[in-house]
């Protein structure tokens, strides 16, 4: 009833390209980015902030540029966490070995150096692809957890390999409180959402997109293949690696190389995939259940047994928990194998023709 | 069908949103002095977590069995995190909600990652035998307590008792000592001081990482075998130790030969090897297993023959168990330290617990009213010394149970203590941290 | 010389265990298309069975029959993995008939969430040992030829012999049953298969099972040198770069590639690692696997990989 595009006329070229062509959904997107950078703030306490906010902002930053290289380009990449990780420790040593160096200049260098890696891993995809591929890029996983553990010039030669940051300041403004960390982790995320929506629907994008649906088609076509494949490598690099700088110096703090293990690495990957491959607001979707899932299970499981008068232990409400987690994967991938993005575009069909299905 | 699914995704969707927004259990009441719990009983280290994460509620159980402190009853909430360093952070933010005043995270990535937030929040942070070696140094990391003993501790004991057993730290020169360690902030820390200690006495430190979670080692025990050191330092954690006892036994490593560190030294890192860990020895951070102390015997009878214990009844007394035992019975001591000048009988906070942690003094006569005769040695912290205590002994598998093999030890402050300095400063030049004054130290 | 050969036969040695997991990736692999993340958790959850029912066994008989209660044990842990094979099956894969590698990938990684979950709650999550009477004391052996002689894993060779009994039998298997035809001619072809009667679902129960046990043989060799806990799903990335080595269809390969990751990671720990400070092995398996694909792109003896536009 109130979703439709009916009136709405397009009279120019730029207004038929651009990105929400329907002016409920821009204005529903506009509304959200103003609920998360005004309301937010006001509402949440501490603990959603640190536990909950920040990292769900940042590992959708992530979860974009893992999604720009697999939804968009059809490589699979195992390595993504290793891609973080030389953002993060890059993003470090800029900072320690440059006298006044600004603070968000670092973070984007961070990015351009994991995506430089990028493309020198990304070569072997010229000629392995699929399963195989994903496995070869776990040798960038290692190779990296292995190098940062054990070169001391990465760490500037900390003892223990934990590195940590000092205080954060961008522009003059000391980022100290989890809102302010909250509200600077949001500005990167929209800014580079945008980018990379825009990257998508550009040339790029589209050459991307011919070489995931067939590549020898797309080759036939006039597209170049290591052109498209490695520069997809290397912009998805670079989002992974400044949501890896994030992730270390917003989130974290203090970090080694165990915070940026193969864990990470599936993580990414799950949320992509359960989220919608090929699809931007599919990484949101992906990783909110990826991270608030697990959480809200552990607190949840409790609460519940207590309910029903049945005190649950804590091995078992954590056992539960990834008996539970590891079924909603399986029941989504089921239900829905093209991820939670598409069920939103499906809501969104419904809805256009509601009340009046017929 | 799509329809229906939607309409649960929906539901999960916003039901986790609320749960997010509303912490769910109810918060720790005002009158009770609330101890989060950080546990791994799942994963990878779970048999070594949930000895330590049992006994831990258990001294808890037994302080409010006992009447609690000055009459304050101790509540507490655990939360599992599964050695990741990430998950604990969220576990600690969980529970810094609900009233903490005290953290004890039993992993030295989530200490590394609250040794920022403790001064911000004002939590100070437990470490009782890990952590970072440095904190010791109070007037630097004002919120760390590595209570009873550092890593560095650790690392100085064990080459004095390898100096010992060889009859003299002179008679190190010229001899080979592997440091088989997993590879990861906590096995690294010994790096520092034993690379110090090998330009004293002469000796060859060679360093053999392992991978997490421990499990191949084939690679590095030949490189033993053909090293032929005459002496193999153990810094592992959960199936790492006793992977490497079988290895040992697999490549004829002579288990006389070997010491690990405190965490190395429990009974699930040497029960499934049984015989085949015959002879090796571990650092005890003063006690050892305790099935015939007081404080053990009290446990039993007020706790667990009442039916509330945590875990088996047989694993009261155990290694870990003990560990995470007086871990909670520092805690505990913490409080009743602050309340003895913020007011008997009152719920302390963060900033008076720090008070109470940093004037500890445990003597004999409290200890061994408390039952802890024969299991530590009187334990006392000032400004400057977060530690309290240095002494360490040795104790040996003997195929059933851990029994102690040495004397005391302490470790040595003149090689410790300008290390400790030393590491220190450097920190608080990084963070911008003004070491505190003896004035400052006074309030 | 003795060292290198000690080192040499420690990674065949090593490489025969990991072979073993790798088969399990490969049957399923060639019979479902469906690269099964979740055989590091089957490795667990047979062997954390076999370890408990052996434990209760022996503690019902009262400890006299060892080799009873080990029977039983396997017993149960074969009946275990026959119920996680036909669950999988009838829960999961029957739904995704058809669906692309990537989800099938995540679907094994939510199958094993699910299986470390169950496993540990109905099993415990502490350190259980496996006991089927492994020789555990090395032997020197050839003193004579070299000094201080080559020292032997017995253990180590008890188990690579049974790894190799264990390929021998299911190529049998695979080449002269029924079933086994059957199986192969489901991974040539669906369609195909199920149009000349072979009734698919049957068929992904039969490999599935038969993973199971080849997990559970992994699992009694790893329990029994490792001890049986949650670190044994990490074999399974130990396992990867030799399935993509070997080639992801290739029974033979999974040994093949096995033996060659297994020596090629001993021999560089032990030579290269030194110099570069250590703990390079893990990383050198997958970097060995890379350059071979970069050569072969379908793994040394993969099917060829060929694209219709």
């Amino acid at each position: 009833m109130f979703y439709r595009e009916n009136g709405q006329f397009k009279t120019s070229y730029v207004a038929d390209q651009q990105i929400f062509t329907i002016a409920q959904d821009k204005w529903f997107v506009y509304g959200l980015i103003a609920f998360a950078a005004l309301v937010v703030p006001m509402l949440a306490d501490e603990y959603m902030f640190r536990a909950i906010l920040i990292p769900f902002l940042v590992l959708s930053l992530a979860a974009l540029g893992v999604n720009l290289l697999v939804g968009y380009c059809g490589q699979i990449t195992l390595g993504a966490g290793a891609f973080m990780a030389i953002g993060a420790y890059a993003a470090y040593n800029f900072m320690v070995r440059i006298d006044g160096m600004p603070l968000i200049l670092a973070m984007l260098l961070g990015g351009v150096a994991a995506a430089g890696f990028g493309i020198l891993f990304g070569i072997p995809s010229l000629r392995v692809r699929g399963l195989y591929l994903a496995v070869a890029t776990l040798a960038a996983q290692f190779l990296c957890d292995w190098a940062f553990l054990r070169i001391g010039w990465f760490t500037n030669y900390s003892s223990s390999g934990s590195v940590s940051v000092g205080t954060l300041e961008a522009f003059g403004w000391v980022i100290n409180s989890p809102v302010e960390k909250y509200l600077f982790c949001l500005a990167f995320v929209v800014v580079f959402a945008i980018i990379g929506k825009n990257l998508t629907r550009a040339a790029i994008g589209r050459q991307w997109m011919a070489i995931r649906d067939m590549d020898v088609a797309a080759e036939v076509i006039g597209i170049r293949p290591m052109f498209a494949k490695l520069s997809a490598f290397a912009v998805s690099s670079f989002f992974v690696g400044v949501a890896g700088a994030l992730w270390g110096f917003v989130h974290l703090g203090s970090w080694e190389p165990a915070a940026f293990s193969v864990d990470r690495s599936f993580q990414l990957l799950f949320m992509v995939i359960i989220g919608g491959m090929g699809s931007i607001m599919g990484s949101f979707f992906g990783a909110a259940f990826i991270v608030i899932l697990p959480i809200f299970l552990n607190q949840f499981l409790p609460f519940l047994g207590n309910l029903v008068g049945v005190s649950i232990s804590t091995a078992g409400v954590s056992h539960a928990e990834i008996i539970i987690f590891g079924s909603l994967i399986i029941f989504f991938l089921i239900v829905e194998p093209h991820g939670l993005a598409r069920l939103w575009s499906i809501a969104k069909q419904k809805l256009r023709l509601w009340p009046f299905p017929h | 069908m799509k329809f229906r699914t939607l309409a649960l995704a929906a539901a999960i969707a916003s039901v986790g949103l609320s749960s997010a927004v509303f912490p769910s259990a109810a918060q720790a009441q005002a009158q009770e002095q609330f101890f989060p719990v950080l546990v791994y009983r799942t994963g990878a280290y779970a048999a070594n977590g949930n000895p330590w994460a049992n006994g831990y509620v258990d001294y808890l159980k037994l302080v409010n069995a006992q009447g609690g402190v000055n009459g304050v009853k101790l509540s507490y909430e655990e939360c599992e995190f599964g050695y990741a360093t990430d998950r604990g952070v969220e576990c600690y933010e969980r529970l810094k909600g609900k009233g903490a005043t005290v953290i004890q995270p039993l992993s030295t990535g989530v200490t590394f990652a609250l040794t920022d937030k403790a001064p911000v929040d004002k939590i100070p942070l437990i470490t009782a035998g890990y952590g970072r070696s440095e904190s010791q140094d109070g007037s630097v990391f004002t919120w760390n307590y590595p209570l009873l003993g550092s890593y560095w501790v650790g690392a100085d004991v064990a080459v004095q008792h390898i100096g010992k057993l060889m009859g003299g730290l002179d008679k190190l020169k010229g001899k080979k000592i592997a440091l088989v360690y997993h590879d990861s902030p906590f096995g690294k820390e010994p790096i520092p001081l034993l690379e110090e200690r090998a330009k004293m006495h002469g000796f060859d430190l060679q360093l053999l990482p392992v991978a997490h979670p421990g499990v191949e080692q084939k690679a590095t025990w030949l490189q033993i075998r053909r090293e032929r050191p005459d002496y193999v330092l153990l810094w592992g954690w959960g199936v790492m130790n006793s992977t490497a006892i079988k290895e040992a036994q697999a490549t004829g490593f002579s288990r006389d030969k070997m010491l690990g560190i405190w965490w190395a030294g429990a009974e699930p890192d040497v029960k499934d090897v049984g015989d085949g860990a015959k002879g090796y020895s571990a650092l005890a951070l003063q006690h050892g297993a305790e099935p015939d102390s007081k404080v053990v015997k009290d446990m039993l009878a007020m706790v667990h023959d009442k039916g509330q214990g945590t875990g088996p009844k047989d694993e009261v007394g155990s290694v870990l168990y003990m560990r995470g035992l007086i871990s909670a019975m520092l805690g505990v001591e913490g409080v009743r330290q602050a309340q003895e000048r913020f007011g008997k009988g009152k719920v302390v906070t963060g900033e008076q617990m720090r008070w109470g942690l940093e004037n500890l003094n445990l003597d004999q006569a409290k200890l061994d009213g408390m039952g802890f005769a024969g299991v530590m040695r009187p334990i006392q912290t000032s400004c400057t010394d977060h530690m309290g205590s240095s002494w360490v002994r040795v104790h040996t598998w003997d195929g059933a149970k851990w029994a102690f093999s040495s004397d005391w030890y302490q470790a040595d402050d003149k090689v410790l203590r300008p290390m400790v300095l030393d590491a220190a400063s450097k920190y608080a030049a990084e963070k911008g941290i003004q070491r505190r004054t003896a004035e400052q130290c006074k309030e | 010389m003795a060292f290198f050969i000690e080192t040499l036969l420690g990674g065949l040695m090593s490489g025969m265990l990991y072979s073993l997991v790798a088969l399990g990736f490969v049957l399923i692999f060639k019979a479902s298309g469906v690269f099964n993340f979740a055989q590091g958790a089957m490795v667990l959850v047979a062997a954390l069975a076999m370890a408990r029912f052996s434990e209760w066994a022996n503690a019902a008989l009262g400890g006299d029959s060892l080799f009873l209660a080990n029977l039983i044990g396997i017993v149960g842990a074969g009946a275990v993995m026959f119920v996680v094979a036909w669950g999988i099956e009838r829960f999961v894969l029957r739904k995704l008939v058809n669906q692309e590698g990537a989800t099938l990938l995540m679907v094994t990684l939510g199958i094993a969430y699910v299986l470390e979950g169950l496993g540990q709650s109905f099993f415990g999550s502490e350190i259980y040992s496996i006991n089927v009477g492994m020789p555990k004391e090395p032997v020197i052996m050839f003193e004579g030829l070299f000094e201080g002689g080559v020292l032997i894993n017995k253990e180590d060779f008890i188990a690579a012999a049974l790894a190799a009994v264990l390929v021998g039998s299911l190529t049998v298997f695979f080449q002269k049953t029924a079933i086994g035809r059957a199986l192969r001619a489901v991974a040539d072809d669906h369609q195909a298969a199920q149009s000349v009667g072979i009734p698919l679902n049957k068929t992904w129960v039969v490999v599935w099972c038969v993973a199971g046990l080849v997990a559970l043989v992994a699992g009694i060799i790893w329990g029994s040198k490792l001890g049986v806990q949650f670190s044994l799903v990490t074999v399974a990335l130990r396992a990867l770069p030799v399935v993509i080595l070997g080639g992801l269809t290739s029974v033979p390969g999974a040994i093949v590639g096995g033996l060659i990751i297994g020596v090629g990671e001993k021999l560089s720990e032990v030579y290269i690692g030194p110099m570069v400070g250590g703990g390079i092995e893990i990383w050198f398996a997958y970097v060995m696997a890379l350059i071979v694909l970069l050569f072969r792109p379908q793994g040394l003896f993969g099917e060829k990989i060929i694209n219709r536009v």
